[in-house]
């Protein structure tokens, strides 16, 4: 490969990755109102936040994305840069994924907790705040880190609609050399690096999460693993993957 | 915002031949991933390391990229070793290998879930491996990964539209053709879109009451 299709290449990188941190912040956003939303006391709301998640989880993402980078500009007569469409789309789809993961981790805080806010008259926001979140928090992160891979995945999508990412720009160097095994490889690769950086990072955030609220990360599982090699006799195979 | 329904009623005979073809697509994706899940699975835990490294390294790496890409990999380089499949072949392999990367971490969890008595008890009446296998240990894990399992399926239906780039006439392929053939696209984009929520929504359904009876 030359260097000007290598330069191709990296600027599919840079196009993918500012995608992947535009729609991760909106998909956070979406994941913690309509999560938070679906806890909410008021029928209505916990309805609508629940009609949200059901139709951006029931349509497919590529659907999604089609939608908006082809009906938004003719049903409603404006257009979104490439780069906000393509944000927009991922981030409410998989925001709305993202709204389980919260709703999940905000009803498996013990409910002794939510009482005992109840109890010292915190205002509901305040128990939000103080008592909730900062203990849901840390179990959402290993959802919310497979979700981060998913989404990384899911920026390729929007290369059908020819926006320069990554795969639209290896695609490209495909066409140009007419070698489809070394680019496609080649793409894999650094698509796969990204995701080894995310899931890294996300350990890192969790480890740091869990001592903050005076929980030690791995041991537990350890525990088990060791239990389970000791009194199956079937060795601790299949470990290393998580 | 102009909404003709004169053009959906025109559309839906497409929609019907792309759900064919998004079926036809999913249950065979389903098939292979369900299989080749199994098989990765029981291979992850054979005593020799140098079986279950290579098999963890490609299993993590198939999970962590992109389908999109995946599916092109396969569609463009194929050929140029010589293997030729119909487009609607090697994406419903794309996919069923894809997601056999998934499926293969709940057959692990359905097998860590069966009690570690099932085992020793297996060893007590020293029942040959196989026999473990088959008779104690996946009847028991296999009943707890249906769930996961069915949301895998509704998975891979919300990514078979990818198949629309490999030339695949699935339903979003034709609300593609018919978009640029009449130029209308607010109306087989939405029908299509609306068409996945019923599908999913329908599936989720049949898994809850596939659930109950297997739980009984």
């Amino acid at each position: 490969m030359t260097t000007g299709l290598w330069k191709l290449v990296l600027e599919g990188v840079w196009t993918t990755v500012q995608l992947l941190v535009l729609s991760a912040l909106l998909a956070t956003a979406v994941s913690f109102a309509v999560g938070i939303a679906r806890t909410h006391r008021l029928r209505t709301v916990r309805f609508l936040a629940g009609f949200y998640t059901e139709v951006f989880r029931g349509t497919s993402a590529l659907v999604m994305i089609f939608w908006v980078f082809f009906v938004l500009p003719v049903a409603f007569g404006w257009q979104l840069v490439p780069l906000w469409a393509g944000t927009l789309a991922l981030g409410l789809t998989y925001g709305a994924y993202g709204a389980e993961i919260v709703r999940g981790a905000l009803t498996a805080v013990d409910p002794a907790q939510r009482e005992g806010g109840v109890a010292l008259s915190f205002t509901p926001w305040q128990r939000l705040r103080l008592i909730l979140l900062p203990q849901a928090v840390p179990e959402m992160i290993p959802s919310f880190c497979n979700l981060l891979v998913e989404l990384l995945k899911g920026t390729a999508l929007v290369s059908i609609t020819g926006m320069g990412d990554l795969a639209f720009s290896g695609n490209l160097v495909r066409l140009a050399l007419q070698e489809s095994a070394h680019i496609y490889t080649y793409l894999l690769l650094i698509y796969f690096a990204i995701a080894f950086v995310i899931t890294r990072l996300m350990r890192g955030l969790e480890k740091r999460l869990k001592a903050g609220i005076g929980k030690d990360p791995g041991t537990e599982s350890a525990a088990r693993e060791l239990k389970r090699a000791r009194t199956t006799g079937v060795g601790a195979a299949g470990g290393g993957v998580a | 915002m102009k909404w003709d329904w004169s053009a959906v009623r025109e559309f839906m005979p497409h929609l019907w031949d792309g759900l064919l073809v998004t079926l036809q697509a999913l249950v065979l994706g389903s098939l292979i991933s369900f299989t080749l899940g199994l098989v990765w699975t029981l291979l992850m835990r054979t005593p020799t390391r140098f079986v279950r490294w290579p098999v963890g390294v490609v299993t993590e790496f198939v999970r962590n990229t992109p389908l999109l890409v995946q599916l092109f990999f396969l569609f463009y380089v194929l050929p140029e070793w010589g293997l030729t499949f119909s487009a609607l072949t090697t994406g419903v392999f794309a996919i069923g290998l894809h997601y056999s990367t998934y499926t293969m971490q709940v057959y692990r969890a359905g097998i860590e879930a069966v009690p570690a008595g099932q085992w020793e008890a297996a060893t007590a009446l020293s029942l040959p491996v196989r026999r473990t296998w088959t008779v104690v240990i996946l009847p028991q894990a296999l009943r707890r990964v249906v769930p996961p399992l069915g949301n895998y399926v509704i998975a891979m239906l919300k990514d078979t539209p990818i198949l629309m780039s490999i030339t695949v006439l699935e339903m979003l392929g034709r609300a593609r053709l018919f978009s640029q053939q009449h130029f209308q696209f607010t109306e087989p984009v939405t029908v299509i879109g609306v068409a996945f929520i019923v599908v999913s929504a329908l599936a989720s359904l049949l898994l809850r009451t596939l659930e109950r009876r297997l739980v009984r």
